[in-house]
């Protein structure tokens, strides 16, 4: 696959159609801009500031924006809040949807057939792949992005955590937490 | 005309486990992000459009023996032979063989982040009202796709209830076809485990999709 891309980027540069300095860019943009630390600042945030938690309820979009966070896969955000009976999951059964200004491009495990297959079907199972087990009474909604939504799990506050600032409380907050195949952590000892 | 997208995995019975990965580089070959960056370039030049893009990954024939971005090779060359952008001959070669088409747009390097925080949002205003409700009983279309869609094949023929309306979005099965944006209503649409998978589902379980307009009757 090396030599094939390297022959095609060569070819759409040739005929004028891809500039290799915008290349560069697109690549810096993802691999160093957006990324999951995005959405933890957001979770943190919603964690400490009530009224920031409500907006995000009522529009995420807007809300997440104002933390300097938008634009491509993320036009239209939704958030999902967990609570003790609730647990939200995402996927994109039909392809890779994923909400990239505050999670980044989705790992491997997120556009595999294993997860897009057993997520709608299974998620405790799923879950279980991930080490987590809910209590039996807990509901579980799973969010299948079929259209431009996209989906940013809110995960709940662990407990202990009452003296933490934003940051040391951003730190806690995972990318799994985020798409709901995790739990946000508990603060080191 | 039979549409065979490769892409319906939700719900398939399978015997695979989701293998957690940490959090670092989302690549995992020195490839990997160029190809996604020469796609989101090419996508920039404005030949296609994102349903058209999406409907080529999920018709390629052996979808689901290539790992995620050779998906998105695949597709993007597939899209530059079906335009006349590139022929197969040049890629394997690696070097032009004749002139370039014009294209409408090329992407410079000052125009990539305004462009990537611009986005490109699918709300449109609506032509007419919504035909459902929150709370509203709704059953999917239970007929074969003809084309790209995005009612997912386990959700086809099933009741749920309207949980909210979205506005009216980009309508990808029009999109995705070239008839246009034609903007129907969208509608997050809630359905129980035992609905979709039968009644030995487990209980408390429900699964939420963002379905439009076209694919729903009332039920």
């Amino acid at each position: 696959m090396e030599l094939r891309v390297r022959a095609l980027e060569t070819v759409l540069t040739q005929k004028g159609y891809v500039d290799p300095a915008a290349l560069d860019e697109l690549i810096d943009a993802y691999q160093t801009r957006v990324g999951p630390r995005n959405g933890a600042r957001v979770v943190a945030r919603a964690w400490v500031d009530a009224a920031f938690k409500d907006w995000l309820r009522r529009d995420a979009t807007a809300a997440v924006a104002s933390l300097g966070y938008q634009g491509r896969q993320g036009e239209h955000l939704v958030a999902v809040e967990n609570s003790p009976g609730r647990h939200n999951m995402v996927v994109c059964t039909l392809c890779s949807c994923y909400p990239w200004p505050v999670l980044g491009l989705p790992p491997v495990w997120y556009k595999s057939t294993a997860y897009r297959a057993r997520a709608v079907r299974d998620p405790r199972g799923v879950l279980a792949d991930f080490g987590v087990t809910l209590p039996e009474s807990t509901e579980i909604r799973v969010w299948d992005s079929t259209a431009e939504v996209r989906y940013l799990v809110i995960p709940e506050r662990p407990p202990g955590t009452e003296g933490l600032d934003e940051e040391a409380l951003a730190a806690l907050v995972t990318r799994d937490s985020m798409i709901g195949t995790g739990l946000a952590g508990t603060p080191a000892p | 005309m039979t549409y065979r997208s490769h892409a319906e995995l939700g719900g398939l019975p399978v015997d695979l486990a989701v293998v957690p990965e940490p959090e670092g580089d989302p690549f995992h070959a020195p490839w990997e992000p160029r190809a996604h960056a020469l796609t989101i370039a090419m996508g920039a030049t404005g030949v296609w459009n994102l349903d058209m893009l999406r409907s080529v990954r999920e018709t390629l024939p052996d979808y689901r023996q290539r790992s995620y971005y050779e998906i998105w090779y695949g597709a993007l060359v597939a899209l530059l032979e079906r335009h006349g952008l590139a022929t197969a001959d040049e890629l394997t070669a690696g070097a032009a063989q004749g002139p370039a088409r014009p294209v409408p747009r090329v992407l410079d390097a000052g125009q990539v982040w305004p462009m990537l925080r611009k986005g490109a949002p699918t709300l449109r205003p609506a032509s007419r009202s919504a035909r459902f409700a929150v709370g509203d009983r709704v059953r999917t279309s239970a007929v074969p796709a003809t084309g790209h869609t995005r009612l997912p094949a386990y959700a086809r023929g099933r009741v749920g209830i309207v949980e909210c309306l979205r506005g009216a979005h980009v309508y990808p099965d029009a999109h995705a076809a070239g008839l246009g944006e034609a903007p129907e209503w969208l509608y997050a649409v809630v359905f129980t485990a035992a609905e979709l998978w039968g009644e030995d589902a487990a209980a408390g379980q429900s699964v939420a999709i963002d379905l439009w307009e076209p694919y729903l009757e009332p039920a």
